[in-house]
């Protein structure tokens, strides 16, 4: 009698076991996928539709994808982050790969050093890009200062030059970004095994040649997940261009992101707002879909 | 257990408790609105008291931010909910897309009770209505035609008030040579398009203008004297701050004011700065039409559209909103903050400025032929799509000091094509 009471007793404890993990991330998984597949789905849908002002569903196939083609707005936002996000990413590594090299010779009031070049990371880009816009306007900043100290030639108008503006941006975001870099690949130089370099100075190798040929090489995964993060901030830096030049002069520091929100939301052609939307969810996808296959092979390997 | 039961019921009967007071209480109006600078909350405000006096609760959603763009997102999203506040900051064309929605109510007893089609301007009653019910109550008639005017900065430049296009090259390159900047401006696609939209009034005339803007007329958007206007645009430019990228309309009314530059083109909002910086219209500053455009009024009319409710007593505090909204005083206090001219025909004129008198006048004398004309730049001519694709080419263009103006015309029309 008192195996079957003990039976009776355990097995809803034990269907509520198997069922606890289902039950419990049940809510999230439907959040995930109504609030993120689902309307992924409902901006394609609505990419092959003729919206306007609000949602309509009048079938027009691929008109949008034809006009966003030949807009040329569209190609200069998309040239824009092409140029931004290539220059960013490269530069933010090149310096932060520098700076936690330097940082990393056991010098003296190193905290201190590692701190002030973190801190910029601290900001919003909200910040960041309202400091730059005063700091590179010709009028205001760096070039009216240096005009003042004598140098009377000093011309810096990269801001208002509709050629030049999109490295306006890369600065802002490389002073912001590149600290963060540097702390990360600080992290990853400290975890290299100190008898493997002086094994290296013992064979006679230079300091350039241990980092470049030793060091740094044994830095992949670290130098993998800088790159993955400095993207995702270059996709997303929608909010330095907004507080930083709002797209202009003219519309020449446009990004896929802010054409997206002004196409969508300000300006009643949702149809075309959407394929927008859609081509950028295209291009991160052509990214992302190589890098997680290869990833996941990987592990099965391992 | 007992705990957590008292708990929930206490929970449950207090979640209740809102939804009661709300059904039983007096109406409740809900406005959607981005009148947030100084003047403009102010003049919210007087309304806000009326209502209040009226003995009705008004519920303040200020959406500040993108000259109204956050606004109208947080007002779609609320109507496609079901959800709509008693009334919106929408104007010109877009009433007629919110009216064909079927989300608009009719304001007929209102309206008849109050003989609003006594009181607003033909023109102006035309734009409220859809499908000839009234939907909206305008507020106030910006001008957008005017040029702002530092007579000191005149003065000392030797430069005298221009009339003509060719005046006012005159006067800036005296402007100019005496050392200040000749054209207050701000980069900014709307209001390089308000200059643009000014050239047009002015080289077109107000029947081109029309032509351009509203019908979207191929021939006209194509024609030689629309090639003129951008070469204009073009020589405007150049009289320009090239550091002005980005700037707000405020910051180079400033510079007017201030005396370091010499004019301004810009609607009458601008003459909300300079009160504020307590100057006197007629003697500290000059107000002029735009050289070319005089006897000729592009309007920007601000309104509220009134959305269906259910609650009886709120449907009592919307009715109260359409009817203040039209009231002398605050049509007195929100016009004076603001600085655009009252939408009742029959006001004192008296307690306004010099400017605001004188727009009045051409307003009149503008109704009469084609002088009265829809503004392109401020969205009360055009969708907003033709809109943002005009903006696109004004703005690229005045930014590339090398563009070609042939050229611009094509991708003029070219783009107004896509857009429609």
């Amino acid at each position: 009698m008192s195996t079957v009471a003990a039976l009776n007793k355990a097995s809803p404890l034990d269907a509520l076991q198997r069922w606890l993990p289902k039950l419990v991330l049940a809510p999230s998984m439907l959040i995930v996928l109504v609030g993120f597949y689902g309307y992924i789905f409902w901006t394609l849908l609505i990419s092959f539709t003729n919206s306007s002002f609000m949602p309509s569903y009048k079938w027009v196939g691929l008109t949008q994808y034809a006009k966003l083609m030949e807009n040329d707005r569209w190609w200069v936002a998309s040239k824009n982050l092409a140029v931004f996000g290539g220059l960013f990413i490269g530069i933010s590594l090149l310096v932060g790969v520098l700076l936690a090299i330097l940082l990393d010779q056991r010098i003296r009031r190193e905290g201190f050093i590692r701190t002030v070049y973190l801190y910029p990371m601290a900001l919003s880009m909200i910040v960041t890009g309202t400091a730059w816009k005063w700091l590179l306007n010709p009028g205001l900043g760096l070039d009216k200062m240096l005009r003042d100290w004598g140098w009377e030639g000093f011309r810096m108008d990269w801001l208002v030059d509709p050629d030049r503006v999109v490295y306006c941006l890369v600065i802002a975001a490389v002073w912001q970004a590149s600290g963060f870099v540097m702390a990360l690949f600080l992290a990853g130089l400290r975890g290299v095994d100190q008898s493997i370099i002086r094994a290296a100075q013992v064979d006679g190798a230079s300091l350039p040649t241990i980092y470049l040929r030793i060091v740094l090489p044994s830095l992949r995964p670290v130098f993998f997940s800088a790159l993955m993060i400095l993207a995702h901030i270059a996709i997303k830096s929608f909010d330095l261009v907004a507080a930083m030049t709002a797209g202009g002069p003219g519309y020449s520091s446009d990004l896929p992101a802010m054409f997206m929100y002004s196409f969508t939301f300000s300006r009643g052609q949702m149809g075309m707002g959407s394929a927008s939307a859609i081509l950028m969810l295209g291009a991160i996808l052509s990214i992302l879909v190589p890098y997680l296959y290869s990833e996941l092979r990987n592990k099965r390997h391992d | 257990m007992n705990a957590i039961n008292r708990l929930a019921a206490v929970v449950a009967l207090a979640s209740l408790l809102p939804l009661s007071a709300l059904a039983e209480g007096p109406g409740t109006v809900e406005v959607t609105h981005w009148w947030t600078s100084g003047g403009e909350k102010a003049a919210v405000d007087t309304l806000k008291k009326q209502i209040e006096a009226d003995g009705f609760i008004w519920k303040d959603n200020a959406v500040a931010g993108g000259g109204g763009a956050a606004a109208m997102t947080v007002l779609k999203s609320r109507a496609v909910a079901g959800n709509p506040p008693a009334a919106a900051q929408v104007k010109g064309p877009d009433i007629q897309d919110w009216g064909s929605l079927g989300l608009l109510t009719e304001l007929d007893d209102v309206s008849k009770a109050n003989n609003w089609d006594g009181l607003l301007p033909k023109k102006v009653a035309e734009i409220m209505k859809y499908d000839g019910h009234y939907v909206a109550v305008p507020v106030n008639i910006h001008r957008v035609n005017w040029l702002w005017i530092n007579p000191q900065v005149f003065e000392k430049a030797g430069a005298s008030v221009p009339t003509t296009l060719d005046e006012l090259f005159v006067a800036a390159d005296k402007l100019k040579a005496a050392g200040f900047i000749p054209l207050a401006h701000g980069g900014q696609p709307w209001q390089d398009s308000t200059v643009f939209e000014d050239l047009v009034l002015s080289i077109l005339g107000p029947k081109g203008y029309h032509a351009a803007f509203v019908d979207l007329d191929e021939a006209t958007l194509t024609g030689a004297q629309m090639i003129e206007v951008f070469k204009t645009l073009q020589r405007l430019g150049t009289y320009m701050d090239p550091n002005r990228a980005g700037r707000d309309w405020n910051i180079a009314a400033a510079e007017v004011i201030n005396g370091k530059a010499g004019m301004q083109i810009m609607g009458d909002w601008a003459k909300s700065e300079w009160t504020a910086a307590k100057k006197v219209a007629g003697k500290d500053y000059t107000c002029v039409p735009f050289p070319g455009t005089q006897g000729s009024f592009a309007y920007n009319i601000d309104s509220l559209v009134m959305f269906k409710l259910k609650d009886a007593n709120d449907i009592k505090a919307q009715n109260d909103l359409a009817k203040v909204a039209l009231e002398p005083k605050f049509q007195t206090v929100f016009n004076q903050n603001k600085g655009s001219l009252p939408v009742r025909q029959d006001m004192d004129m008296s307690q306004f400025d010099a400017c605001t008198q004188k727009s009045a006048a051409d307003f009149k004398e503008a109704e009469k032929g084609d002088g009265l004309q829809p503004s392109m730049a401020h969205n009360m001519a055009t969708t907003l799509a033709v809109q943002g694709a005009i903006f696109d080419v004004v703005t690229n263009f005045l930014n590339d000091p090398k563009a070609d103006p042939a050229k611009a015309v094509k991708q003029l029309n070219s783009a107004i094509k896509s857009a429609k």
